[in-house]
This record gives structure tokens, sequence and C-alpha cells, in this order.
């Protein structure tokens, strides 16, 4: 491990708050609006931290650490992800069931902490969260399953690393049907539109913004930068598919892969402007759907 | 040996002595200082056998035809003593306190409390069939007379007339298991039965008996049906031990069984791993559908089974792939796991014996707010929810990793059953631990969170240091074996040489990796607890991160909020429950709101458990059909008795003498 491999989760750390702004920069420009700054979230968080706490009357313990909690799991998350030949700074076999079951145990304290507020529209929140969240997991680790066996090896930096388009037409075909699945989880997991809406202002229809309703302050900016970093672990994985990292040369891989994380970050911003969100029941649906990409990947593999 | 053996009768002989003192207040101290004594010195040669030294088998001669009084401790029965030895010392002090308030004698309860320790104790040494099966049916009896302590209530008796027959059921295929094996290898010392040459129909016969006799008792899907009756049936610790502990003896006798098998069939793979999967999805599925916090916990069992049978299922079939990886990490994920799951469930069964204890109500839909009156029964039962969920960094993640990347490391490319297993495995690990998570969100945050949904809640009161260290220490081992994963796998690794039949040095480079893998998640672990707590800090440093403002709860400008409002755990686990409903059958009675005028309405779901419903009601209904007319030949009339007796005499005297010259 050198200070070289340390530089992804800095950056990451430093730029993943970026992401949101350029999504709602897309936003507002397919609206026909200014917008707001592409630095809003940063300048939300420094507000933040400045501020007191509010904290109902209900709650206990639970609500004041799953923010720490919460953020902690989402930070060592970003320094699981590598960037194509890059390797992360933490990598060994098996290290994406730990990201996942980090990203799990961030959502079993915010879903707790929903629930310690004693609010229905929170519990209602927290009920679709982990319902789409127990329905998501098998499609990641199936998209997982088909990178496993194009590599070879079993750790994520391995697996990037190892992956080639250049052994034939079927790896190309089979990174973007995994990239894809991947893609409708990224829209899942970080409550975008058609999954969820983080604009809405019905809390009745929302999922992961109405588990948020009781936060303020520190507490907030904590769920806020988490949500961001959670955002750049998911783009960082499906650039990881799509964009040729591994076709050149370390130096120039860094901006190239920033490049794509750009890139997906627009795509999540034109998916918002342009499709509506599902009704609820049809979200099951979408995420079945990204795990048969996911075995429709596996069969093809196995056909080859 | 001889201590283990000393350790066995300082559990009895303290039970014994804990029934003459009769209704005095000393006789569960008595009764708990006895398993302390007994576990304690039952726990020396364990420790010595997990060292990897040798403990001197014990050999007495025995006048029961085939059977022999021969006791032995190798890794896998010393791995399976751990959890005998933690849970029922703890469990039995926790008991001191939890029976403090019982009007009735506690005799019996706190003698076949220490007799079901002692039982398991033997089990785990015994090395003889028909010794085994001795001991297997004093554990049986045991825990049947402990399930029916509160036998004054109808349903009480009724769960444990099933757990008497259901157990009895394992217990027949059993005895048809060893009079088999004992045929072909001529003697029923495990020994000989070990080196017994098996034809494979045979050794799959032997298998399929193995797994009906003991998935009985572990309880894997459709013989899961006597759990979710007993366990909350009885007493709490008791649950706690029987759930935590004692299911795992099926587990124990299966991989016993799997050493005298000889090479194992691909098969034989998949069947373990195909009931792993149906118990793990359809045992968290029902737990999501239970309002009974007890009731929840024992499905919870059959699914925590599950991932044990998915793990054991990926051992066999590397054994048959010829892949150490798989070997390694199925087994050991598998059998850490009983362990692992061990710790947490009783755990959690003594922390909803707290609950029961101060509300006086199991139902999850009449609490709430819990947390704030039952601080350390919180706390403890918060991290063994996040360890269930196999959320690191607690223990039940160490497991269920390695089962997972049992799971991966076996797929080759163009090889489809490999592909398939994976899917098999990581696909249903991932489900049933996303459900996992839902249903312990669903139980700690009804329970413990919010605010109290009726006065059982409202009265809740913190319980006694003496229930509240046992569960305290059992979140301590939590957190241990989650952050010592590597040396915790090493304690698994003789066991999972002795199923896996191969010496240690064919494993060598796969458990080198285990333990590499795990010091990899340890770290992460570590440096997660470390970050949230840094984290919480600074919080607590910022300018103002001190000030707190105090308020109602936000309900979209909601004036009036009451606790009745809040979401209900039926209706949180609803959007899944309904997912699963083609065999959940959830059955509604309502009362909707009518007229201009109404009355008031009322809801109710109710779950009934479809194996018992749909498979055991229907089947045993037949039976008796079958069975009736025979009955008529028993009707009381002593002397058409006597005339069955000679009548069958004489049939055998011509069998016997006809064909003879």
């Amino acid at each position: 491990m050198t200070v070289l491999h340390w530089v992804l989760p800095l950056t990451a750390w430093a730029l993943a708050p970026l992401m949101l702004g350029i999504i709602n920069r897309v936003k507002a420009v397919f609206a026909g609006r200014r917008g707001q700054p592409l630095l809003q979230l940063y300048y939300d968080l420094f507000k933040l931290v400045q501020k007191g706490s509010v904290y109902s009357r209900s709650t206990s313990l639970v609500i004041r650490i799953a923010p720490s909690a919460a953020l902690a799991c989402t930070a060592i998350c970003v320094t699981l992800v590598p960037w194509g030949g890059l390797r992360a700074p933490v990598a060994f076999a098996g290290d994406i069931i730990v990201l996942a079951y980090l990203l799990g145990l961030a959502r079993f304290a915010t879903v707790l902490a929903a629930l310690d507020t004693g609010s229905a529209f929170e519990g209602m929140g927290a009920s679709r969260e982990v319902q789409f969240a127990a329905l998501a997991e098998p499609s990641f680790f199936l998209g997982m399953l088909v990178l496993v066996l194009r590599a070879g090896t079993v750790g994520l930096s391995d697996v990037m690393s190892g992956l080639s388009t250049a052994t034939g037409p079927t790896s190309s075909i089979l990174l973007v049907l995994v990239a894809c699945s991947w893609f409708v989880l990224l829209l899942t997991e970080n409550s975008r539109i058609p999954i969820d809406d983080p604009n809405t202002h019905l809390e009745l229809t929302m999922i992961h913004e109405v588990m948020v309703l009781d936060y303020s302050g520190p507490d907030f900016a904590y769920i806020l930068y988490g949500a961001s970093l959670k955002l750049w672990v998911f783009a960082a994985l499906v650039v990881n598919l799509i964009v040729p990292l591994r076709s050149v040369p370390p130096w120039g891989q860094i901006p190239l892969f920033l490049l794509g994380m750009g890139v997906v970050t627009v795509l999540v911003g034109v998916v918002e402007s342009i499709l509506a969100r599902l009704r609820l029941q049809q979200v099951p649906k979408v995420l079945i759907g990204s795990a048969t990409l996911s075995v429709i990947a596996l069969i093809v593999e196995l056909m080859e | 040996m001889h201590v283990f053996i000393l350790g066995c009768v300082i559990l009895v002989l303290s039970g014994a002595a804990a029934v003459l003192l009769g209704r005095s207040r000393v006789a569960p101290w008595l009764a708990a200082l006895g398993a302390w004594a007994g576990c304690g010195a039952a726990a020396i040669p364990v420790i010595t056998a997990l060292a990897g030294q040798n403990v001197e088998p014990l050999q007495i001669a025995w006048s029961m035809p085939g059977g022999s009084l021969s006791f032995g401790l190798d890794g896998l029965s010393a791995f399976f003593c751990l959890p005998i030895l933690l849970v029922s010392p703890l469990a039995a002090l926790y008991g001191c306190e939890y029976l403090a308030r019982e009007k009735k004698p506690l005799g019996s309860i706190l003698f076949f409390f220490n007799a079901l320790a002692a039982s398991m104790l033997l089990l785990m040494a015994a090395r003889n069939g028909l010794l085994f099966l001795v001991v297997w049916e004093i554990m049986a009896i045991s825990s049947f007379f402990l399930v029916i302590f509160d036998g004054e209530h109808a349903h009480v008796r009724e769960a444990g007339w099933t757990y008497l027959i259901a157990t009895h059921i394992g217990t027949a295929a059993l005895l048809v298991f060893f009079a088999l094996l004992g045929r072909q290898a001529g003697s029923l010392d495990f020994e000989a039965t070990a080196a017994a040459k098996l034809a494979p129909a045979m050794a799959s016969v032997l298998f399929a008996l193995a797994v009906v006799g003991f998935g009985s008792k572990a309880g894997f899907f459709p013989l899961h049906v006597w759990l979710p009756e007993a366990h909350p049936a009885a007493p709490s610790h008791v649950s706690a031990l029987m759930s935590g502990v004692m299911i795992k003896t099926g587990i124990y006798g299966l991989l016993r069984a799997l050493t005298m098998l000889g090479t194992p069939l691909a098969a034989w793979g998949w069947t373990l791993v195909i009931i792993g999967l149906v118990s793990g999805v359809l045992g968290v599925a029902f737990a999501l559908a239970q309002h009974d916090l007890k009731c929840l916990l024992a499905y919870h069992s059959v699914e925590n089974i599950g991932i044990i049978a998915l793990g054991i299922g990926a051992g066999l079939l590397g054994l048959s792939w010829n892949q150490p990886a798989m070997v390694v990490l199925g087994f050991g994920g598998g059998i850490l796991h009983v362990l692992n799951h061990a710790v947490f469930k009783s755990l959690l069964f003594l922390g909803a014996g707290t609950v029961v204890h101060s509300t006086h109500t199991r139902d999850i839909d009449h609490l709430g707010g819990l947390f704030k009156s039952m601080r350390w029964t919180g706390v403890t039962f918060l991290v063994a929810s996040a360890a269930i969920s196999g959320l690191p960094p607690f223990n039940g993640f160490v497991s269920e990793f390695l089962i997972y990347l049992a799971g991966f490391s076996g797929v080759r490319a163009g090889v489809a059953e490999t592909v398939v297993l994976a899917i098999v495995v990581t696909g249903g690990l991932a489900i049933i631990g996303g459900l996992a998570a839902a249903c312990f969100a669903k139980a700690f945050g009804t329970v413990f969170l919010g605010e109290p949904r009726s006065d059982h809640a409202t009265q809740a009161h913190e319980v006694g240091a003496v229930m509240r260290w046992p569960m305290a220490t059992l979140a301590a081992i939590c957190l241990g074996i989650g952050l010592l994963a590597p040396l915790a796998v090493r304690t698994v690794l003789p066991a999972v040489q002795i199923v896996a039949g191969t010496d240690i040095a064919a494993l060598g480079t796969s458990s080198a990796l285990a333990i590499q893998v795990l010091s990899g998640t340890g770290w992460v672990s570590l440096s997660l607890l470390l970050l949230a707590a840094g984290l919480f800090f600074i919080r607590r440093r910022l300018p103002r991160g001190q000030e707190q403002t105090v308020t109602g709860t936000w309900d979209c400008g909601y004036a009036r909020p009451t606790a009745r409002m809040q979401y209900t755990a039926s209706s949180f686990a609803q959007p899944l429950t309904d997912l699963f409903r083609f065999i959940l059958r959830t059955r509604r009675q309502s009362d909707q709101v009518q007229g201009f005028f109404p009355k008031g309405a009322t809801f109710g779901t109710e779950t009934p458990d479809a194996a018992r419903e749909w498979l055991f009601v229907p089947l045993f209904r037949t039976i008796d059909r079958v069975v009736a007319p025979i009955r008529r030949m028993q009707h009381g009339r002593v002397h058409e008795y006597l005339l069955y007796i000679a009548i069958v005499l004489v049939l055998l005297l011509i069998w016997k003498a006809g064909g003879r010259p």
C-alpha cells in the first residue's frame, strides 16, 4: 500500500458532495431553471455543523448515535473501492461482502433512528427502505458473481484490475449488463427517481427522505454527507465497469475515472429529469428485473 | 476425560440437591453454582482438546449388548461443547432472578435444566451408538420437562406434546440409522462405524435417515414445527439454552454422522444446500409475520439453522468437487455459525425474557419505548439484533462472510453447477440477511424505540444485576468474536478437519487464506468502531454540538400525535410479508368502520405455521384414519388379550420349529 492508494479515498471524501450539485444542475437545465450553485451541499454542510440540534421527546440514544455510525460505515466503504487498475487501500478477498454489509449496517442504523422518533411517516419510510434493500442485495451479489467468474478472483480490487475488455466481444456485453443492473441499484440505494423522489414535498410518498425528517444540525450534516459518499461508492462501481480504465497508464486513470464519475452523475440527473417516479408496488419488479440482468449475464458467461 | 465426566456429575448432583432443598430460596443459587462448577470442570479438557492436545479417552465396560461406555473428545466435540459451557452457566445465573417471583416449586426446572446441560455435554463425548441414543433421549426428556414447566396453561401442554412427538420421530429415524450402521460395521463403537466400508446406496439411505433424525432436532424446514411452539412456551432462560444450544446437537449429530459415511456424494451437499435455502428464507419470512416476540425468535432459529446447513452443504460439495477452499470456508463458516448463533440467540431470548419479566406481555405491538426504561437490556438486545442480522462488527457477520466466500470461491468458468451453487449460496444469504435485518429492525424498533403503545410498556423497569450481567457478557462475546475473527476461525479448523476427513496440510493454504481474510474484516470492524466513536466525539465538540432543544416529533403539522399512531410491527413488515403471502397465508380478521356513528374497529392478523397446517395435520389425520380399524383389537377384555398372546406364541412355535426336519 502506498500513498497513491490513499489518493482515491481522499478524493472521494472531498468530491462526493459535488455529485449532488451536478445532479441538481442537470435537473435545473432540463427544467429551464438556473438552479442552485454546484457547491450548494458544501455550503449546507458548513452551515449545519455550526448549528445546535433539535431532538424529539420520544427519542433515545439511538438517534443520537445513528448518524455517526452510518457515516463511519459509508466512509469506510469508500476505502474499499478501487479505480480500475489502481487498487483500493483496503483490499482482500471478499471485500465486496464487507462493503455490502457496511452499507447494510448504515441502513440498519438509520432505520432504527427513524423508528426511534415514533413518527408514523418515518416508520413508513423505514418499512419501505428495508423492503427494497432486501430485494436489492441479491442483485448486487449476482452482479459481483459475474465479475468473479470473469476475472477468476474474489477481491474487488483484483476483480476490477483483472477485468479486461480485450478478451472478446462477450466481455463488454457482460460488463454492460452488470453495469446496468448496478445502475438500477444506484438509483434504488440512493433514493433517486424512479424509485424514490428526493425532492418530494409529501412525506407519505417518500422513502429515504422521510426517514431523516427529524435530524437537525450536525446530525443532519452527517446524514447528508454519508448519503453523498454512498452515491460515490455506487457510481464508482459502475464507472469501474463501463469506463476502459485499464487500457490507460496509471497517471491517466485518475482523470479518466473522475470524468467517468461526472458522466454517471449527469446520467443520474438525466434519468431524474426524464422519468416519473414509479408507484411503490412497481419497485420490486424493477429490482427483480435488475437481478435478472445479472442472471442473463451469468448465462451468457456460461454459454461461452 | 475423568474431569469432563466429573463436571457432568456435578451438574446432575447439584440439580438433585436443588430438588431436595425444595421451596428454599437457596435452591436456584445452588443449582446455578453447580452449573458454574460443572461447566468449569468440563471446560478444562475441552480447552485442552481445542488447543490441539490429546484428551485421554475413557472406556468402561457396559453389560448392555452392543453398548459400551466410551467417551472421548476430539476437535469437533470440543468445539460443540463451547456453546454449552458458555450459555448454560450464564442462563442458570439469569434464571435465579428470573424465577424468583415464581410461586410453583422450582425443583423440576432446576434439576432438568442442569440435567439438560449435562446430557448435552455427554452427548458430545459419547463414542458409542447406543450410549449416544441413551444420552440423546435423556436430553429430549429433560428438555420436554423444561418446556412444560408452566403446564397449567393448555397451550404449554400442547407445545410440550408437539415437541415430544417431533423429537421421537427424530429418535425413531436415529434408531434405524444406528441399527443399519451397526449391522454394516459389526459394532456400534464410533471407531468401528467410522471405519466401515459402505456401499454408496447404503450410505445415501443412512444420510437421509441422519437428515431426518438430526434435522428434526435442529429444526430443518419442514421438521421445525415444534420450535415456534416450544420456545415461546418454555421459561426464557430455558428457551435460551434450547434454542441457542440444544438444537445445535442436531447439527453435531449430522456432522458426526458424515464422518461415518465415507466420501460424500454431491447429492448430499445439494440436499443440505436446498434444505438450508428453504429453511433460511421461510424461517425469516415466518418470523416477519409474527407478533409474539419469542415466537419470532424461534423462527429465526430455523433461519439460522438454514444458514448453517448452507455452509455445511457448500463444504460437502467442496469435498466432492475437490475444492479445498470451499471445504474450509463452507464447513468453517457453518460450524462457526453454530457458536455465533448460540451466543446471540441466547442473548436475544434472555433479552426477550427480561422484557416479558418486566412488562408481562410478549406481544410486540403492545410494547414500545423500552429503551429509555431498560437501557441495559436495550443495548444488549441491539447488539444481538445487529449480530443476528449478520452486520459487522459483530460475530454473525464473520460466519456468514465465510459462507459467502465459500460460494464465491467455488465458481469456475464453464462449470454450470459451481455457478448454480454460488447463485444459491450468495443470493440466498443476501436475501436471508436482508430479511433478517428487516425483521430485527421491526422487533427492536417496535419493542424498544418510539413511545409505549400500552400500559404494559409504560410500567417497564430495568431488571436486577443478576439478569443484566449474563446478557452483558454475551453481548461482549458477540463483539469479541467479531473483532478477533482470525482467532475464532482457528478454533474451528480442527473440527473442519475431522468433518472433511482430510488432514490439515491438504487444507493448509485455504485455512491460511481464511485466517488472512478474516484479519482483514477484523481490521475493518475495528476501524469502523474507532471511526464511529471519533465522529461522535467530533460531533460533540463542534461549536454548538452539545446544544439541544427538545420538542415533539415532526408529524407534518398534525398537532396531537398519540402513541397509537406509530407504525406497528405488523404494518412495518407488511410489504415484505405480502411478498411471501403465497406461503404465509396470513389470516386477517377485521371489523371495518361502518356507518355515520362507527362504534370502533378492530384488525388482527395471525400466521399459522404452513408445515403444521398443510403437512403434519393432514398427515397425522390420515394416519389416524388408516389405523383406526386396528383399535378394535384393543378393547380392555383381558381374556381376549390372553388369547392374542397364546395365538402369537403358537405361531412363533410353528415358525421356529416348522423349518426343522
